[in-house]
C-alpha cells in the first residue's frame, strides 16, 4: 500500500455562471423577448454544460485552477479560504460527485465523503428506516449497518423515537441521528465539508471529539471548515486556498494567521482599526487580542489555566462613564456571563478624553468545561451602546493530564462549568 | 467505493471522462444495498400517512376500469373481442398503470434525487432505475383484483401465463429505457417533466387499453399491426390479454418487434444517460 493517500495533479474545474437576464422596460420589448425566449432559453440552459474551445467568455469561472498537492496516509489536512475559493469544489471532485475539467486525482483506499449530515433522509420514514437508508447512502452495506445498529442508536440518544417518523423529530434529534450514522463510518479516507458547522455547540463539540478520535486511528482526513478553532485543533497541516488555487500550504497556525491577515482578521487578534464613518460615534474598538496564561497569542486554551483578552479602543469624543463589557456565550446563544470593567476595576476614571485606551480582562482557569465558546466586547456609556464586536470563538481543551481535573465531565454531559468546589468529608 | 472496513482497499483515479461510457454493472452490484434501500424508501414512503395505504394501488386501476367500461364499453360500444369490457380493459390497465407511473417517476427521479447525488457518490444509473422496481409493488397488488374479476366472469388463465415474466421484463426495459433518456434530459431541461405527464395521457390512447388490437387490423390491415408493434407497450398489453384471458393466440410478432424496441430503448438510454451523467451535478 502506497504511502500517499491522495495525489492531486493539476486539477481544474470550470463552471459557467448564468449571465444576468435581460430586463425590458417596454411592453413591446417584453413581447419580443417572450417570442424569442424559447431560443434564448435553450441556448442558456444548453450552455450551462457546454463550453466552446475558443476563447473564454466572461461568464466562465474557474472554480479550481491547476491545483496540485499530496496527502500522506494518516494525515489530517485542513482546507481553509474565503467563500468561493474552491474548497467545496475540490472536495466534490475528490468525492466523485462532479468531474474535473482537466487534471487528475488518485486516491488510494476507501473513501467516504461527508458533505452534509443526513443525506437521503426522508421525513415520512421512521428513524430506523432512515438510519439504514442513510448508512447505505454513506457507503455502508447492509450487514455493517445491522451490526452497528444498536451502537448508532445508542450514540444518537433517540432510542425512544427510533420508530417515529423523522418529520416528528426536533431538528436537534434529526441531526443527532444523522451524525451518529456518519460517526460510525470506517473509511480509510474521509472527506468532510463544513459538517462541523451544523447543530448547536454541543453537537459541534461531539463532532470534533469524533474527528479527534478518527485522526488518532490513523485515518486520512481532509477537512474543509471556516471554524478556525476546529481546524487548529484537528489539523497539522493546512491548505490555504484563494481564487481556485492553493495560495499556500504548511503549518496550521501559520496558515491560519496568513488567512486572517489577508482578510484583516485573526482568530486571536481581531482587528477592526477603522474609524467609523458615522461622525456621531464617540468610540470604536480597534483591536481584540487573546492570550493564554503564558502570554502567547492563541485561541485554544487549556481549561486549567486563565486566559486574557486585551481590548484596544479609541475614544473620539470625550465620554463619561465609559464601560467595557466582556460577554461570554456557550452553545451559540446561551449567555454564560457578562463582566463590566467598571464593576471590577479599582481606579476607574470618570471622564475619557479622546485617545487610545487598552483594557485587559482575565478569565480564571478551572471554571468552564472544555468546549467551544464565544465572546464579544461592547463599549457602553451609561445605557448607550457605543460600539460592539462580532462574536469571536475560542476553544478550551481538556486538561486530563492534570490530577486536579482528572474527572472532567464529558462533552455530551452538556455541562458548562467545571468548578473547583471545596469539599470536606469526615466520619461522624 | 463502499467505505466498509471489510471491503478491499482500492485505487480510484479521478479524471475527466470523454465520449461514450458502458454501464459498469460490477459497480451497480457493489452498490446493490443502496439500490435496495432506495427502492424500499420509495415503497415505504409512498403510502405513509394515508388512510387507505396500499389500497390506493387498487383504487386507481379499478376506477379507471369503471369509467372506461361506462364510456367506451357502454356508450361508445367499442368492441372487446367478445370479452366482458371491464375485465378486457382492466387486464390492460395493470401493465399500463405500472408503465405510466414508472415512466413518470423515473423522469422526475434525477430532479427529486438531486439532494442525494449532489452530496455523495454512487452510480447515478440507480436513480432512474429505482422507480422501475418500486412501482412493481403496486403492479403486483393490482393483480389481486384481476384474479377476483376472472373468478367472477369464470375466465381461467391459459398456459401462456408462464410468458408473463417475459412481458413484465419487456415493460420494465421500456420504462427504464425511456426513464434514462428523459431523466437525463429533465435534469437540464425542466420542460421534460412538464411534457411527460401529458405524453403519458396521450400514449394511453395510443396503446390498446380501451380498444382491441383486432380493431386496428380490421381498419388498416396486417402490416399496420406490425408497424404498430414497434411500440413495445402494444405487445405487452395484447400479450397480457392473450396470456390471461386466452381469447386470442399470443401476439408473438408484436412481442418480438416490441422486444427489439425495448432493448434498443434500454441500451440507447443507458448510453445517453452515461454520457450526460458527468454534467448532472453542474446543471441540476
Amino acid at each position: 500500500m502506497s504511502e500517499i493517500a491522495i495525489k492531486v495533479s493539476n486539477l481544474s474545474k470550470r463552471y459557467r455562471i448564468g449571465l444576468k437576464e435581460e430586463v425590458h422596460d417596454t411592453f413591446m420589448g417584453s413581447i419580443a423577448s417572450w417570442l424569442r425566449s424559447p431560443v434564448s432559453n435553450y441556448r442558456r440552459v444548453h450552455n450551462l454544460a457546454s463550453f466552446s474551445t475558443k476563447g473564454e467568455s466572461d461568464d466562465i469561472i474557474w472554480a479550481l485552477n491547476t491545483v496540485s498537492f499530496n496527502v500522506k496516509r494518516g494525515e489530517v489536512i485542513g482546507i481553509i479560504g474565503a467563500n468561493g475559493a474552491g474548497k467545496t469544489t475540490l472536495l466534490k471532485i475528490l468525492s466523485r460527485i462532479t468531474e474535473p475539467t482537466s487534471g487528475q486525482a488518485i486516491i488510494n483506499g476507501n473513501v467516504a465523503s461527508l458533505l452534509e449530515v443526513g443525506t437521503g433522509f426522508h421525513p415520512e420514514l421512521t428513524g430506523r428506516e432512515n438510519l439504514f437508508l442513510n448508512g447505505a447512502v454513506l457507503g455502508m452495506n447492509r450487514n455493517e449497518i445491522n451490526r452497528k445498529f444498536d451502537e448508532i442508536v445508542d450514540f444518537s440518544g433517540v432510542e425512544k423515537f427510533i420508530d417515529t417518523p423523522v418529520k416528528r423529530y426536533s431538528s436537534g434529534m434529526r441531526v443527532r441521528l444523522a451524525f451518529s450514522v456518519a460517526a460510525h463510518l470506517e473509511p480509510e479516507i474521509l472527506l468532510v465539508d463544513e459538517v462541523l458547522a451544523v447543530g448547536d455547540i454541543d453537537f459541534q463539540n461531539k463532532c470534533i471529539k469524533k474527528m479527534d478520535s478518527l485522526s488518532h486511528e490513523g485515518r486520512t482526513v481532509l477537512l474543509v471548515s471556516h471554524n478556525m478553532s476546529s481546524i487548529q485543533r484537528l489539523c497539522v497541516k493546512v491548505l490555504l486556498m484563494r481564487n481556485g488555487k492553493i495560495f499556500k500550504s504548511g503549518n496550521t497556525r501559520e496558515m491560519i494567521s496568513t488567512y486572517y491577515d489577508s482578510i484583516g482578521l485573526n482568530e486571536f487578534k481581531f482587528i477592526i482599526n477603522k474609524k467609523p464613518a458615522d461622525h456621531t460615534k464617540r468610540a470604536f474598538i480597534r483591536k481584540i487580542e487573546l492570550f493564554d496564561h503564558k502570554g502567547i497569542p492563541t485561541a485554544v486554551f487549556n481549561r486549567a489555566y486563565p486566559f486574557r483578552v486585551k481590548i484596544e479602543y479609541e475614544v473620539i469624543k470625550p465620554t463619561n462613564n465609559l464601560a467595557v463589557v466582556f460577554s461570554l456565550w456557550a452553545m451559540g446563544n446561551i449567555s454564560v456571563c457578562k463582566s463590566f470593567n467598571i464593576d471590577n476595576e479599582e481606579n476607574i476614571r470618570e471622564k475619557y478624553g479622546p485617545g487610545i485606551y487598552v483594557s485587559k480582562v482575565e478569565f480564571p482557569g478551572k471554571m468552564l468545561n472544555f468546549g467551544i465558546y464565544s465572546f464579544n466586547i461592547l463599549l457602553r456609556s451609561g445605557r448607550t451602546l457605543l460600539a460592539f464586536s462580532e462574536k469571536l470563538n475560542f476553544t478550551l481543551t481538556d486538561s486530563s493530564s492534570l490530577p486536579s481535573t482528572a474527572r472532567t465531565p464529558k462533552f455530551s454531559d452538556k455541562i458548562l462549568l467545571s468548578l473547583p468546589l471545596k469539599w470536606h468529608t469526615e466520619k461522624i | 467505493m463502499s467505505s466498509s472496513s471489510e471491503s478491499l482497499s482500492q485505487t480510484i483515479v479521478i479524471k475527466p471522462k470523454s465520449g461514450w461510457q458502458l454501464i459498469d454493472w460490477k459497480e451497480i452490484i457493489e452498490y446493490r444495498d443502496l439500490f435496495y434501500f432506495l427502492v424500499k424508501r420509495d415503497v415505504l414512503a409512498l403510502y405513509k400517512q394515508t388512510v387507505l395505504g396500499f389500497t390506493w394501488a387498487i383504487i386507481r386501476p379499478v376506477f379507471s376500469m369503471i369509467v372506461f367500461s361506462v364510456i367506451f364499453g357502454g356508450l361508445a360500444k367499442i368492441p372487446s373481442d367478445g370479452i366482458p369490457y371491464p375485465i378486457f380493459t382492466y387486464t390492460a390497465l395493470i401493465p399500463w398503470t405500472y408503465f405510466s407511473a414508472a415512466m413518470n417517476m423515473s423522469t422526475q427521479s434525477l430532479i427529486s434525487g438531486k439532494g442525494i447525488f449532489s452530496k455523495v457518490y454512487f452510480p447515478r444509473l440507480i436513480i432512474p432505475l429505482t422507480p422501475v422496481l418500486s412501482k412493481l409493488v403496486d403492479f403486483v397488488i393490482a393483480f389481486i383484483i384481476l384474479f377476483g374479476l376472472m373468478a367472477w366472469y369464470g375466465i381461467s388463465p391459459t398456459v401462456n401465463i408462464f410468458f408473463l415474466p417475459v412481458l413484465i421484463l419487456m415493460m420494465m426495459l421500456t420504462a427504464s429505457g425511456i426513464g434514462m433518456w428523459l431523466s437525463a434530459m429533465a435534469i437540464q431541461y425542466r420542460d421534460i417533466p412538464q411534457g411527460v405527464g401529458f405524453l403519458a395521457q396521450l400514449l394511453m390512447y395510443a396503446s390498446p387499453v380501451v380498444w382491441p388490437l383486432s380493431l386496428l387490423k380490421e381498419k388498416f390491415g396486417e402490416s399496420a399491426v406490425l408497424m404498430y408493434g414497434i411500440y413495445p407497450m402494444a405487445g405487452v398489453i395484447e400479450g397480457f390479454r392473450s396470456a390471461l384471458l386466452g381469447h386470442n393466440p399470443m401476439p408473438w410478432e408484436l412481442i418480438g418487434i416490441g422486444t427489439l424496441t425495448a432493448i434498443f430503448l434500454f441500451i440507447s438510454g443507458a448510453f445517453y444517460f452515461k454520457r450526460k451523467e458527468r454534467i448532472f451535478v453542474d446543471v441540476a
